[in-house]
This record gives C-alpha cells, sequence and structure tokens, in this order.
C-alpha cells in the first residue's frame, strides 16, 4: 500500500474524488498552479483544467458565500481558506449562512459544500495564521466539523465531507502536514464522522484530543510508561457531530481525563467535552476533568509560540495532578 | 455611463425621444403586477397592525422597479436572488403568493420554495445574498445553461463587504448576472446621503470592470428596457451589470419602524408625486386604454387573487415543535436527535 503525508493524502483525496465526480471542483487563493501555500493542491490544475481548480479574488466572504451558490446551482465545491483564521472575514458565511440555509429555505435546498482550513501553531507562521478558532462554529449548528490527526483520516475525512450533502468545515493540521507518512490506500475510501478513534489504548487515564494535539498526547503518552502510567489517547476526529458514547464509554474505562487542545482553554471545545462527562458520567469519575489548552491570551509572536501553546510537559503535569487525587 | 435612463415622465407623457420595447399589452400586464403588489402591501399592512401578520417591509413605491425587472426574466430557466422586498418579483417568477405568504405567518412547510421555482429565500443578513447569487450564475453557466440570475440589493446593501465582493468576483468570472440595486433612498432611517459619497451607485460597476446603468426606477418601460439589455448580455457570455434604480420607498422600512421620526414630510410629499403605479395608469388614459371602470374592475380581480392567497396561507399548517429541528441536516446528530426527545417526549 502507498504511503502519504497529510498533504498527499489530502492532495489524493481531492483528486480522486474530482475524477470520479465530474461537479466537484477546488477554489480559494492560490489553489492553482502554485498548488495552494501548503501544496495540497498541487497538480489539480494541470489535471482537470482552470475551469475546476480556480485562483479567486483575496475576499474570504464571497469564496464561502459564492461555493453556497455553487452548490446550489448543482457544483460540489471544495473551498479552501488559506489559514483558519482567515475564516474571520469570512465568518457570516460559514456558520450563519450555509450552516442555516437548509432551515431558511424549508429543506428546498442544500449546500454539499467543503471549506478546507489549516491551522494550528508549532511552524512559527505569521499572525492570524495559526489560530485554532474550530469551537466558534460549533455554536453555528448546521456546519460539521472536522479536524483530522493523521494522513489515513485526513483522506477518509475528506471524501465523506465532500460526499455529504451538507457544509462541513474541514481543520487540517499544519504542523502535521509533512510529520511524516504512513500507508493510506489508493482511490475513494471513506471515515465516518461521529466516531472517535482510539489512538492509543491505555488503562489509567484517557487523554482526549483532536488534530495536531493528538500527536502531542502521544508522545505524553510514551513518557507517562516510565513513571508507570498508562495513559490512552481518544482521537474524536469530529467536533460535529460528536461521539459521545466512546468518549463517555473511555472515560468511564480509565475513571480519569485530561482534555488536551490548541485553542484558548475558555470556552474551547475542552469546556463542552467537561460539561458532557458531568452530565453523563459523573459518577464513575476518579479525579477531575482536566484540560490543557492554550493560555486565554492572543496567540502571541510566534518566537513565543512554544510557551503559548500545549506542550508534552503541561499534559504529563495534568496527568500527575489527576493520579493524585 | 450615459445619463439616468428614462421612457415615461411622472404626468404620464413619454419623454422627448423617449421608447420602450415594453408594449401596450406588457404594460397593461405590468400595471396588474404593480397593483397587486401595491394592494397587498396595504392589506397585509392591516392585518400586521391587527397582529394577524409578522413583521412586513413594503414595496409601495418601488414596484415599477420591482415589476419591470421581473419581467425581463424568463421563469423557466433564470433565476431571482432577492433581498426581502422583492416579493411581487418572487410571485412573478412562479413562488405562489400563499407560499411567500405562508412565511411572514411564521409556517414551515407551506413555506418551502416548491421545486422547479427558480427563486432563493428572501435574505434579512444584508448583502449576503450577492456573494451566493455569484456562486449560482457561475455555477449555472459550468453546469452549462443559459440561465441569468438577477441579485437584489438596496442603497444601503451596497456599503456591505458582501456588496463588493460579490461583484470583484462576478466581474472576474463574467458571471451571467445582473445586480439590481433599489436605490429607495432610506436604509431604515439613514439616508442615501450618507450612505455613501459617490454621486451614482451604478458608476461602482467601473471598479469591477462591467457596466453601470442608473434608471429611473419609478418608471417601469425603462426598468424594463434596462433589465431586459442586461440579461441579453448576461446570457450571451457579455458577463454582469449593475443596475441602479432610483426610487423612492413610499412607506417606511418595515412595519417596526416609524419615519415621522426622520423624514422630511415636504421629500415624502414630493416623492408622492412620481409614483410609479400613478404615472402608468395616466398613460394609459392617455391612450383611451385606462378609466375608472377599468381600474375599479382590476383592482377588485387582483384583491380577490391577493384574499385567495392570504387565505390559503392561514389555513396552512402550523408549525408543530417538532419543526424546531426540521431541515438542519440530512443526517442528523444522535446529540441532535436526544435533544429532540427532550423537547418532544421529555426525555433527556
Amino acid at each position: 500500500m502507498p504511503e502519504r503525508n497529510v498533504v498527499e493524502a489530502i492532495n489524493s483525496a481531492l483528486a480522486d474524488e474530482m475524477e470520479a465526480d465530474p461537479r466537484v471542483m477546488v477554489l480559494g487563493l492560490d489553489v492553482g498552479k502554485l498548488g495552494g501555500v501548503f501544496r495540497t493542491t498541487s497538480g489539480l490544475v494541470e489535471k482537470f483544467g482552470a475551469a475546476r481548480v480556480i485562483d479567486t479574488p483575496l475576499a474570504e466572504a464571497s469564496i464561502v458565500g459564492a461555493s453556497l451558490g455553487l452548490a446550489l446551482a448543482g457544483m460540489v465545491p471544495v473551498a479552501e481558506i488559506q489559514f483558519l483564521g482567515f475564516t474571520a472575514q469570512g465568518f457570516h458565511q460559514i456558520g450563519p449562512q450555509l450552516g442555516k440555509y437548509r432551515q431558511r429555505s424549508r429543506g428546498r435546498y442544500h449546500c454539499q459544500v467543503t471549506i478546507r482550513a489549516p491551522f494550528g501553531g508549532g511552524i512559527k507562521s505569521p499572525e492570524f495564521h495559526s489560530d485554532a478558532v474550530e469551537a466558534q462554529f460549533v455554536q453555528t449548528p448546521g456546519i460539521k466539523i472536522v479536524m483530522p490527526s493523521n494522513a489515513y483520516d485526513a483522506k477518509g475525512l475528506l471524501i465523506e465531507a465532500i460526499r455529504d450533502p451538507d457544509p462541513v468545515l474541514f481543520c487540517e493540521p499544519d504542523r502535521l502536514y509533512r510529520a511524516g507518512r504512513m500507508e493510506v490506500p489508493d482511490g475513494g475510501y471513506t471515515v465516518p464522522f461521529g466516531k472517535a478513534r482510539l489512538a492509543r489504548d491505555g488503562d489509567h487515564v484517557t487523554l482526549i484530543a483532536w488534530s495536531a494535539a493528538v500527536e502531542l498526547c502521544l508522545r505524553a503518552a510514551d513518557m507517562l510508561v516510565a513513571e508507570g502510567i498508562s495513559a490512552a489517547v481518544l482521537d474524536l476526529r469530529t467536533l460535529v457531530p460528536l461521539d459521545v458514547e466512546t468518549l463517555c464509554a473511555q472515560v468511564v474505562k480509565t475513571g480519569r481525563c485530561v482534555i488536551v487542545h490548541e485553542a484558548p482553554v475558555s470556552a474551547g471545545f475542552g469546556a463542552e467535552i467537561s460539561a458532557t462527562l458531568m452530565e453523563e458520567v459523573f459518577y464513575d469519575l476518579d479525579a477531575p476533568v482536566a484540560r490543557v489548552g492554550a493560555f486565554d491570551v492572543p496567540f502571541p509572536a510566534s518566537s513565543l509560540e512554544d510557551y503559548y501553546l500545549p506542550s508534552v510537559d503541561r499534559v504529563l503535569a495534568a496527568v500527575r495532578r489527576t493520579m493524585e487525587v | 455611463m450615459e445619463s439616468r435612463r428614462s421612457v415615461l415622465m411622472p404626468d404620464g407623457t413619454v419623454a422627448p425621444g423617449g421608447k420602450s420595447r415594453m408594449d401596450e399589452e406588457l404594460l397593461l400586464e405590468a400595471l396588474r403586477w404593480m397593483m397587486k403588489s401595491r394592494l397587498y402591501d396595504q392589506r397585509v399592512i392591516a392585518l400586521q397592525r391587527q397582529g394577524q401578520f409578522g413583521v412586513y417591509s413594503p414595496a409601495m413605491g418601488q414596484e415599477a422597479s420591482i415589476i419591470g425587472s421581473a419581467l425581463a426574466l424568463d421563469p423557466q430557466r433564470d433565476w431571482i436572488v432577492p433581498q426581502y422586498r422583492e416579493l411581487m418579483a418572487t410571485v412573478h417568477h412562479g413562488l405562489p403568493l400563499e407560499v411567500i405568504t405562508a412565511q411572514y405567518l411564521g409556517k414551515i412547510a407551506p413555506a418551502r420554495i416548491p421545486e422547479g421555482v427558480n427563486v432563493l429565500p428572501t435574505q434579512v443578513a444584508i448583502a449576503a445574498q450577492l456573494p451566493q447569487a455569484t456562486g449560482l450564475a457561475w455555477g449555472l453557466r459550468l453546469r452549462g445553461k443559459d440561465a441569468v440570475v438577477m441579485a437584489y440589493i438596496g442603497d444601503g446593501g451596497s456599503s456591505e463587504g458582501d456588496f463588493h465582493e460579490a461583484l470583484n468576483l462576478a466581474g472576474v468570472v463574467k458571471a451571467p448576472i445582473v445586480f439590481f440595486l433599489q436605490n429607495n433612498q432610506w436604509a431604515i432611517s439613514t439616508s442615501r446621503r450618507v450612505q455613501s459619497a459617490t454621486r451614482s451607485f451604478a458608476l461602482r460597476a467601473a471598479g469591477y470592470g462591467f457596466e453601470g446603468v442608473e434608471v429611473d426606477g419609478n418608471d417601469v418601460m425603462a426598468v424594463y428596457d434596462v433589465a431586459c439589455d442586461a440579461v441579453e448580455k448576461a446570457r450571451s457570455g457579455g458577463g454582469p451589470t449593475l443596475i441602479e434604480a432610483v426610487t423612492y420607498r413610499m412607506s417606511f422600512h418595515n412595519t417596526t419602524d416609524n419615519p415621522s421620526r426622520y423624514e422630511d414630510p415636504k421629500e415624502h410629499q414630493e416623492a408622492r408625486t412620481r409614483d410609479p403605479i400613478e404615472r402608468v395608469q395616466r398613460h394609459l388614459a392617455g391612450l383611451g386604454l385606462w378609466d375608472e371602470k377599468r381600474e375599479a374592475s382590476m383592482t377588485a380581480e387582483v384583491r380577490e387573487e391577493n384574499e385567495q392567497a392570504l387565505q390559503l396561507a392561514y389555513a396552512a399548517d402550523a408549525p408543530k415543535p417538532a419543526d424546531v429541528f426540521a431541515n438542519v441536516y440530512a443526517d442528523e446528530p444522535s446529540r441532535v436527535a436526544r435533544q429532540r426527545s427532550e423537547l418532544l417526549d421529555g426525555e433527556s
């Protein structure tokens, strides 16, 4: 089986779906000849032509808004917003418009639109490029939120997103784009939404994460072995829909958990997970739910990002506190 | 840009050298639609005042813009992307009046735009419909259709960023679209004078690489002509046009508004002398095609149609609690399904 990194897996998903369905098109900034700033769309314009791979004007609201209209016309647009932080300039077209369109039209219309957006720290990007704002979209129902953590899932979840009749925000972990290769099949396959993945089994504590934070948790779990702590890592894969069942079953099994994400901790999606666990499995908890996120300050200059983002050390410290109870 | 296009003067006479492709038969049809719009507005405002209708934005004063532009379209293949004050344009385009009426009554399934009617939902997030309209027009062309999209916006909406982004993208991809800007001089209480320093909204088209046209928006013949030109251009691959129809909001923003707090009564009175319906009636009377008797019979006929639509809308199924969850996801997340049970069965 071929091995691919995350960039290659995403490229493969786009190429396969464009091959399979002539309605699928890619649009966004620099997605054509350049192949995107991370090269995820490399080679697509050469293969599928400039009518289906479009370099758009630099304007996020119209990239998303036009995608909505393109979908109503019967196309299947996959829009790229160059960085998730830039969705701020198109936010109203994502949550309030795409998310509500099926409801606003009383079901007459639906929007088969995928929005891809890289995000996350750790690559020393300029301002606004690293912001982990995924939780903002959880408050705009109607949008599915997909957060792959590895190449296999990235391809399967992206194909699932493109085929989904409803809008999907697909957030890509830029730090992991070229972090290594794994087996990723040729051809179309899907990874279903709403099914969390046990990335590592363990008995004492569950580390709950998504996107690049999963990789962080796996490193932390490796280091915890030396301390005699067996840590499981649960990769949520999608925030909407949320796999409440697997989440609760896994936390019941270990009785302890630490939620890790790159967004600021206050009202990050970790707060929602914590509240869900309180409602569902409070009496099965052996220790308070712990959270490790970025601090509640704006993303700092990239020279400071290692201090701002959740680190292995902070995850280890949270696990140790949790184990002491 | 040429000067403001005009055919029919406020007194019902034809402007010097004025000619329209609208013949007398079509003018009578246009008048009927304009009267239908006016009578519907008057009726539902009265119902709203009795607590029997939702918040409503009348088209009074803007009927020539709304009907003249809609008449330029082919409902079988073209699309309307409304803001929210173009109700009778969408009805002309095939949306049953009882369906759009049901929307104002808060109904759900009865307010669904039927399949085959090429109309998008009204849009209250001002200008958000414009990038969508550009995408729709672009997509229809990619799908090999010879459709044209007519997208509506106002003078206030033209200040939104989405207006700029939509027109810019439409120019770049040469989308088959007509941006129809009704400059009714008001965005709620904000005067057109403080909306923009431009002397003409139509001028803005130059910045996007396509043509802008200014037309007397109270002149249904001139509106029809410029709209037909723009639709034909779009259909033949010539790209977008921005039409500024200069008109006047003769009533109010919506039924919650009170223009006496900000509108100069003289300006209002002056605008009434330019009523788009009366000038057509005067013109047709001059041709011997209109008199009190004909007005009375058309009024009665149109009023009856409107009443029937209202009755159908009132009688249509009322929303049910389960409709809170209707039409959100094709496959509902389990968490949402559970919330539905919580609402409907009292379970959590």
